[in-house]
């Protein structure tokens, strides 16, 4: 039987480093593996013998790209943990900052980290040669989630203002006001980045997910709701842990995380979408169905049509609420601990994020569980794989290896998060 | 320093977050100008492209956590006309250093179901501790327009600007009220370098350090403060001891708090 080896050293355009490997054998797939081998950093070892109040701080370094949900998950972790809640417009500035992120985030994957693939550029400094609109257009969109972030968080990346019970200062309503026009504009933009994206050639591929994210009565997820899936799962963060567990395979320093009875599940913007259309603004609505990806989808290479509406959202959201801002009495409510645990998920751009500590009658953490998103997708990412490469074996060896690393793209994945160095390796035996 | 022709950039990456690389793309304004200058040649968060070295500038981010970056990052200097370190995790270890003060074993088994499967070494150290660097940028992130001058200052060839000062010089030259002296918060900013625009302070809180020891600092005396402010000295050693806990001052600071 013919063997050969296709090899790229490095895959590019994804947050982190790391590797993947797919094993075919004649004309059938025996293997497809996600490798990460990122340099463990034990966040979760070091949390423990550090103060409650620190984990906001000390937990955005997972991440550069998404420090934000860090923040949000461990606060609200922290908060359930003592038995307060942060509401009113303490809790409209949270989700404010969280639009910025999810708007900086989206718009840098969307443009400069995915759409080079679809348009057959190596990035999007290339593509601004030929498109310089689109390019300014992205930068521009991109500028201003990072300056919410920097309005509500103190800067962009690693924000110094958000705490556990609140913020320590809050934005004044004409700094608040100066977002509106650009918000505005940003609403277009999103528009017109959606249809842009639509146009983008899209192979035929659609799989049967497990969706799993955040569902709440009225609003699209951000920083609140129950946990829900497709498949029947309806639990608090609480629960948790009784639903879903973590493995530590040979070939990823990132743990792998599955549901209990069943296995892969996929969380991120298009399990979001999926469980949570109804909920999206009429705009965001009447865009993606312009855009005929319908109330359902389950491509995962239109998931940068999906980012794109999230996108549209976040403005949208941002807006209503720079609208409606009163300045509150005070930045932050009081937490007091004692001992103690608290769960909390949040929506990060690339989904689900689960923390979850206990503390003593000092505040002094004891324990600490922190499951990113990209954990939770690497099964996904790797069934993805093993699915795509059966069904496009004809395709040569350099154009499989560059749809390969869109299989992975299309997750957006944050290996930092968890992992590092990505290298692509297809065995043909 | 740098050829005639557009100078080669590489960003390489160890163990560490990406927020600071995170900083060349963040610098929406001023990007694609960077780009005209300058042949951005491995880059691999943002491009699939790699020309082959050496390179004029190599930007590392990361510290040295396992055995292959302790090898790999002679291969990076090999390929370095100029190398410079950005972030605390590569100027100083960055918060995975904290390993250095316990016990890595544990945390491995903590962490990990199979501590069999991790090859990971038992501190986290700085980039200079493995080969020479030419310049370094502080920050948990570096701050943005720290890169731009140190980029625009290569293709000049002449020395960024960048201060080594403490933060107390930024706060009083932006007019805010000292928050240790008017509010009794602790603030690390007397031992803090530079580089943030003295952030904290400006959002009533005290100074937590992401830039890291500056040149010559007390911090003796500012822990003597922080004691007559009512903090433990296991706060205290905290305080010293989170993104920046393995620079020498810092370092040595905690571990004279410690029980």
């Amino acid at each position: 039987m013919k063997s050969k080896t296709i090899k790229v050293d490095y895959l590019a355009r994804v947050e982190g480093e790391g590797g993947l490997s797919v094993k075919i054998k004649g004309d059938k797939v025996i293997e497809a593996k996600l490798n990460i081998f990122e340099p463990p950093r034990f966040f979760e070892g070091f949390l423990r013998g550090r103060k409650f109040t620190e984990a906001p701080d000390i937990t955005a370094r997972i991440c550069g790209i998404c420090p934000v949900a860090y923040q949000m998950s461990s606060s609200h972790a922290m908060e359930t943990a003592c038995g307060v809640s942060v509401e009113g417009q303490l809790r409209q500035l949270r989700r404010l900052l969280y639009c910025g992120e999810w708007i900086e985030s989206h718009v840098l994957h969307i443009y400069m980290l995915h759409a080079p693939d679809f348009l057959g550029y190596q990035d999007a400094i290339q593509l601004a040669k030929d498109y310089p609109d689109v390019v300014n257009r992205a930068l521009k969109l991109k500028k201003l989630g990072n300056d919410i972030v920097a309005l509500v968080g103190g800067r962009e990346i690693h924000p110094i203002n958000p705490r556990v019970g609140g913020f320590y200062k809050v934005p004044k309503k004409e700094e608040m006001n100066a977002l509106g026009e650009r918000l505005k504009w940003g609403i277009d933009a999103s528009l017109e980045t959606i249809q842009l994206v639509t146009t983008f050639p899209f192979p035929d591929f659609e799989q049967d997910y497990e969706y799993v994210s955040l569902c709440h009565p009225d609003e699209y997820p951000l920083n609140r709701g129950r946990i829900i899936s497709n498949k029947g799962i309806d639990i608090s963060a609480a629960e948790f842990l009784n639903y879903f567990e973590e493995e530590h395979v040979k070939h990823s320093t990132s743990l792998h995380a599955k549901v209990k009875e069943r296995g892969r599940y996929h969380v991120g913007p298009m399990a979001r979408y999926n469980l949570n259309f109804d909920k999206l603004p009429e705009i965001a609505r009447e865009a993606a169905i312009k855009a005929g990806i319908g109330e359902k989808c389950h491509n995962p290479f239109k998931s940068i049509i999906v980012r794109a509406v999230e996108t549209l959202f976040a403005c949208h959201e941002a807006l209503q609420i720079i609208e409606n801002y009163e300045i509150p009495d005070k930045p932050s409510i009081d937490v007091k601990p004692h001992q103690s645990t608290g769960h909390w998920c949040t929506e990060a751009p690339r989904g689900l994020l689960y923390h979850h500590y206990s503390i003593d009658d000092n505040g002094i953490i004891t324990d600490a569980r922190i499951i990113p998103p990209t954990s939770q997708n690497q099964k996904v990412i790797e069934d993805d794989l093993f699915h795509f490469v059966g069904k496009n074996m004809n395709l040569s060896d350099e154009e499989l290896t560059w749809k390969c690393e869109q299989v992975v793209r299309n997750y957006d994945p944050c290996i930092s998060c968890s992992c590092h160095f990505l290298k692509l390796n297809i065995e043909r035996e | 320093m740098v050829d005639k022709l557009r100078p080669k950039l590489a960003v390489w990456k160890f163990a560490s977050c990406d927020g600071c690389q995170l900083s060349l793309l963040d610098c929406e304004d001023e990007l694609l100008a960077v780009a005209e200058a300058i042949e951005i040649a491995n880059f691999p968060e943002a491009s699939r492209r790699v020309l082959k070295g050496p390179y004029d500038v190599s930007l590392v981010e990361g510290s040295i956590t396992t055995p292959h970056d302790a090898e790999r990052i002679h291969k990076v200097r090999r390929l370095s006309k100029f190398l410079v370190t950005i972030g605390s995790c590569a100027t100083g270890g960055g918060i995975q250093a904290l390993r250095n003060f316990g016990d890595v074993k544990e945390y491995t088994r903590y962490v990990y179901a199979n501590p069999e499967y991790i090859e990971t070494l038992s501190k986290s150290t700085p980039i200079s501790d493995h080969v020479y660097v030419d310049f370094e940028l502080r920050g948990c992130p570096i701050n943005k327009y720290h890169l731009v001058e140190l980029i625009s200052a290569l293709l000049n060839n002449r020395k960024p600007n960048i201060p080594t000062y403490s933060t107390c010089i930024e706060c009083k030259r932006k007019g805010i009220i000292c928050v240790m002296v008017s509010k009794g918060l602790p603030c690390l900013g007397p031992v803090t370098q530079a580089g943030c625009g003295a952030l904290c302070p400006s959002y009533n809180r005290g100074c937590f350090g992401c830039y890291g020891p500056k040149e010559t600092p007390n911090t003796e005396s500012l822990g003597k403060l922080w004691g007559q402010l009512n903090n433990t000295d296991e706060e205290i050693m905290r305080a010293f001891r989170s993104f920046n806990a393995y620079a020498e001052p810092f370092r040595k600071a905690s571990e004279s708090y410690e029980k």
